[in-house]
């Protein structure tokens, strides 16, 4: 059973990172969501595996899992989904603002291959 | 006065110029005045315990681990240069009153001025190395503040720029010698480090710790060949370049080199390093120096060329080398402080200091003109003046000291060196005072006020003072200082004017008669000058700094292409070489642990899990199809949480999950349907390796704990949940009791995301990209049936009972699973599907909820409870039970973590329903279609009526 737990998380980790690299902010978004879900389970899973034992204290339970990652991962869950709504939601704006769901924006996207940004650095003030 | 006020008065009043200001620019200085003049009385008030021989200790532990403690101690050496940076500093705080005109900002001078002279108090008195170098880099930025200090003068800019490149790098090189000599010595604390001398002296490292911190010392104090910040930093106002330029900063450099003289001295390397640049460095400013035509050129590089001499006698590695050049810091420092001043005033009164355009002052201003003779005397090394003693004193340490086995060698350099001193000093005397008046000076010079006099006269009387009587005057504390330089050796030597005639007494006759014969010939000597070649210090370095920012800009430009994917899979990369290592250094072996076994179910579910993930990954294209295989991988790990006994993550995973989803089909709506193909194969491949790595690395970390047993400190929760929380859902007592703090913040943090969504899509309408919506037209076929009526019906139905089964949920989440995180979510869809049901303009004109006043109630809610516990005597948020017998219900327990949890569920409704609902506004925005007036487009019961009117 550990070994079913430890793979998935490896196969949502491989996953999610794989379509975080993808060049198209949706492809990123679904990425970081499959990574969520990898870094909860992983986090779950520091409390050992345990089944029919929740942490609920009752008079006829002898043994309980650990509820400590449990709370620390239920509230990790809200917070995620807070951060993908954030990103979905700015995915959302840049595409509506610069016509290109390509994650490093329109320009680049349409040149392919983008042009380094040369920042002018001066060096001496002589000519001031 | 404790040491550690001396060093924190001049920062503490650094605040009184700036706020005093206003009161007025004589109310300034005084301000700055009387600070200094504490912490002078302050270092006084230690001098007769110094002068029995004590050492005055002061300090405490800061960062003990590191070695960085504050500590002070005050002897002979720090004594000496203390006393030198607050007593010219108090004649150049008179002098700069006088000297800055009206539209100076005096205030930030006098800041500026006091943060510098901290600093420099701060490193002659550090009795640890590490404080010594914080100190020693709040010079540089001081000095650069000061320098700059006229800040439309681009020389200002340049100089106050090129200073601070060339003394912060040497501070870079001396930070690296620090710690490595600290290494060896095994402690920070200078005390410690003095006695080690051995130690250090013959380990391997010494090398390479003395050249690092000769590179500090030789740039801080304008050694050749970091010689040329100097005469650049000559655009600062004079006080500056009396103060910093000549008495102090630039001695701070020979300051540490007198610290760690007992520790560093004494071997061949230390010998040729130091004594050669010494020398060469003297040799130069001297010659330079006589063919300046700016007076504080001609002043800088005579600094240059003393600074050398110091340089070069603290490299003889003898005691007696040493005591001479620790007189002559003291003579140096009063003669060519007063004639920076007068150079100044010269410049004030004249309206300029080019040479060529004086001459004939003496006949104009007197005053001003006997004090510039007389230091500039004492700097060519005239008898019964200061300057000559010391001079004498090197002279014979240079006769008496063998280089490279040529005996006379620097002897003779020395002496042609102080043959051009001499030159450029009679210079300083003959085309500026002497000769006829002129009538062609840009302003009329006279005499200036007595403020402006009196602090260079003050030195000039100590300038003959102890020329005439040098060992009542300065003899005890030149032995005190040496004693401290030189670890406590008692030499047999005494301070006079008059030692017989020496080799000594002929070199600086020699020197004296050559001296003359160049001036008088100066015309010719200038034109050999000119001749030849001048390499420009200031092109080479402006080559240099250019060169080093092209270089890192080509290297910046050829990482950064701004191409967010390289980026992110370099990190990647990144984290996987760091695991790797990690990995490679430990066992691989798997844990121990009493596994569970794998049941059918749960095969099948990781079957569907990973399919799932493969799928998405093939099929990401297509995105809703992508989005409902996410959502199946969701549905897996909820059932994941529930079999493995956490049944309040698979709650809120289920909820969040459909939550989730809707949102993504809302953006949906409005971003392209289908991902191009645009990754080469190559691309692909390299995503695909750092996938699997990065999988293949979580994964296994995932095993490797799994497999081991472990100790947690839940066994206290588990423990107190009932009789300390008050309820046995131990999860939710964690979240909204124990651990109740962590949960207020991360409810804000939700409440500021669902802000940032809303301002972000609430910009977006009011935007350019607001106004494009306007005019968008859908890409996919809308359905004819806009509000279906199944659904619509049914939402309506549901409505109340998913309220009442949110409500259940959130009642009971304190003793079985649920609570207010879940419970939110659960309001938050029953919410959300009537939007989706019978449109956005529909429903929200039947729910008028303000829902950011929902987030901030639940943000205040919570933040109540927990400041109910400080009324009553209890730290924030320790909850409590009451317990009630109400008849018929019977025993009834409300634990106060009920109320924050109240707090949790409103924040969670709230958020989750501004971003759901601002992104349907959106939705609503684009299409401009009218708001239905009824909750379905086909109402039956309408129908049937308009049927028969057809």
């Amino acid at each position: 059973m550990e070994f079913l737990l430890a793979s998935a998380v490896g196969g949502l980790t491989a996953a999610g990172v794989y379509l975080l690299l993808r060049a198209r902010t949706f492809s990123v978004v679904l990425g970081v969501a499959l990574l969520s879900y990898a870094t909860n389970v992983f986090l779950f899973a520091m409390g050992r595996l345990a089944a029919n034992a929740p942490p609920v204290i009752s008079d006829h339970a002898t043994v309980y899992t650990d509820p400590l990652p449990q709370a620390l991962v239920l509230t990790a869950i809200v917070i995620s989904f807070g951060m993908t709504a954030v990103v979905v939601v700015m995915a959302l704006r840049s595409y509506l603002e610069s016509d290109s769901d390509h994650i490093d924006g329109t320009g680049l996207a349409q040149a392919g291959q983008p042009e380094p940004v040369v920042v002018p650095v001066e060096v001496s003030e002589g000519g001031r | 006065m404790s040491l550690l006020l001396i060093v924190l008065l001049p920062f503490l009043g650094a605040l009184l110029p700036a706020l005093m200001i206003r009161a007025g620019r004589n109310a300034c200085a005084t301000g700055t005045f009387v600070t200094t003049l504490l912490a002078f009385i302050g270092l006084m008030s230690h001098a007769p315990a110094l002068f029995r021989g004590e050492v005055i200790h002061a300090g405490w532990d800061w960062l003990p681990g590191l070695g960085l403690n504050v500590n002070f101690f005050l002897d002979g050496l720090g004594f000496f240069f203390a006393a030198l940076i607050l007593g010219i500093g108090l004649l150049i705080i008179v002098y700069a009153r006088y000297y800055l005109s009206k539209d100076d900002p005096m205030g930030s001078f006098y800041a500026y001025l006091l943060l510098f002279q901290g600093a420099m108090v701060g490193i002659v008195l550090s009795d640890n190395i590490l404080l010594l170098l914080i100190f020693w880099e709040l010079t540089s930025l001081s000095s650069f503040l000061l320098i700059g200090y006229w800040k439309h003068l681009p020389e200002g800019r340049q100089g106050a720029r090129m200073a601070l490149t060339v003394t912060g790098g040497g501070g870079l090189a001396m930070i690296a010698g620090m710690l490595i000599l600290g290494n060896i010595a095994g402690s920070y604390d200078l005390s410690v480090i003095l006695q080690q001398g051995e130690l250090i002296r013959s380990s391997p490292d010494y090398l390479l710790a003395l050249v690092l911190i000769l590179v500090g010392c030789f740039s801080k104090s304008a050694q050749f060949p970091f010689h040329f910040w100097l005469p650049h930093a000559m655009a600062a106002p004079t006080p500056v370049s009396a103060y910093l330029h000549s008495a102090t900063m630039v001695k701070a450099g020979l300051f540490l080199m007198a610290r760690l003289w007992p520790v560093l001295a004494g071997t061949d390397e230390w010998f040729y390093l130091v004594a050669t640049t010494g020398l060469l460095t003297m040799l130069l400013g001297a010659v330079v120096a006589l063919f300046k035509d700016d007076l504080k050129g001609l002043l800088a590089y005579s600094t240059v060329s003393h600074l050398g001499l110091v340089t070069m006698l603290f490299g003889f590695g003898t005691p007696m080398a040493a005591t001479a050049g620790v007189f002559h810091i003291l003579n140096h420092a009063t003669f060519k402080a007063a004639l920076f001043m007068n150079a100044g005033i010269i410049d004030h009164e004249a309206g300029t200091r080019d040479v060529r355009r004086l001459g004939g002052l003496m006949h104009l201003m007197p005053v001003t003109a006997t004090l510039g003779m007389l230091a500039a005397a004492s700097m060519a090394g005239l008898p019964l003046l200061n300057g000559f003693l010391s001079k004498e004193m090197m002279l014979h340490e240079a006769a008496n000291t063998t280089w490279g086995g040529q005996a006379w060698l620097l002897a003779a350099v020395a002496t042609f060196a102080a043959c051009f001193s001499v030159a450029y000093s009679f210079r300083f005397i003959a085309h500026v005072f002497m000769g006829p008046a002129r009538n062609d000076y840009p302003h009329h010079p006279h005499d200036p006020p007595v403020g402006m006099w009196l602090p260079p006269a003050l030195l000039v009387v100590l300038v003959v003072l102890i020329g005439i009587f040098p060992d009542t005057t300065a003899g005890a504390l030149v032995a005190l200082v040496s004693r401290a330089v030189t670890g406590g050796e008692v030499l047999d030597y005494h301070l006079a004017l008059w030692h017989g005639v020496t080799p000594a007494l002929g070199m600086s006759v020699i020197a004296v008669l050559a001296g003359t014969v160049l001036i008088r010939s100066y015309g010719r000597v200038r034109r050999v000058w000119l001749a030849g070649p001048h390499p420009e210090a200031k092109r080479i370095f402006d080559g240099l700094t250019s060169g080093a920012v092209k270089l890192a800009q080509g290297f910046t430009h050829g990482l950064h292409n701004g191409s967010l994917q390289r980026y992110l899979a370099c990190m990647l990369a990144a984290f996987l070489v760091v695991g790797y290592a990690v990995f490679e250094s430990s066992s691989h072996a798997a844990g121990t642990r009493m596994l569970l076994a794998a049941t059918p179910i749960a095969i099948v579910g990781w079957i569907l899990l990973m399919g799932a993930c493969i799928a998405v990954v093939l099929m990401h294209r297509q995105r809703l199809l992508a989005l409902v295989v996410v959502g199946v991988v969701g549905l897996m790990v909820s059932i994941g949480f529930v079999y493995f006994s956490a049944p309040d993550l698979a709650l809120t995973q289920i909820s969040v999950e459909v939550v989730t989803v809707i949102l993504m089909l809302l953006a949906l709506n409005f971003l392209p349907k289908q991902s191009p193909r645009e990754s080469s194969t190559g691309r692909r491949l390299r995503d695909g390796v750092l996938a699997v790595a990065a999988g293949l690395g979580v994964g296994g970390a995932a095993w490797a704990v799994l497999t081991r047993d472990f100790e947690t400190l839940s066994g206290y929760y588990l423990e107190q949940a009932v009789p300390g929380g008050g309820g046995t859902n131990v999860v939710n007592v964690i979240l909204v009791d124990f651990r109740g703090f962590d949960t207020f913040g991360e409810i804000i943090v939700l409440g500021i995301a669902a802000l940032s969504i809303f301002a972000l899509l609430d910009g977006l309408m009011a935007s350019a990209a607001g106004r494009r919506l306007q005019s968008w037209e859908p890409d996919q076929a809308r359905a004819a049936d806009r509000h279906p009526m199944m659904l619509a019906v049914a939402t309506r139905a549901m409505l109340p009972l998913a309220l009442m089964v949110g409500v259940y949920i959130f009642l009971r989440g304190h003793n079985v699973p649920g609570g207010g995180f879940i419970a939110g979510l659960v309001v938050a869809v029953a919410l959300i599907v009537q939007y989706m049901a019978s449109g956005f303009g529909w429903a929200a004109q039947r729910m008028k909820m303000d829902y950011h006043g929902l987030v901030g109630t639940g943000v205040l809610v919570a933040a109540a409870t927990g400041l109910g516990a400080l009324v009553v005597g209890y730290p924030f948020l320790t909850s409590t039970v009451w317990h009630f017998d109400l008849p018929l219900i019977g025993e009834l327990h409300i634990a106060s973590a009920m109320f924050f949890d109240t707090g949790v569920f409103l924040v969670v409704v709230g958020a989750t329903m501004l971003a759901l609902a601002n992104l349907s506004r959106v939705g609503r925005h684009a299409e401009h279609l009218l708001v239905n007036r009824e909750p379905m487009d086909v109402d039956p019961s309408h129908s049937l009526t308009v049927a028969g009117e057809h």
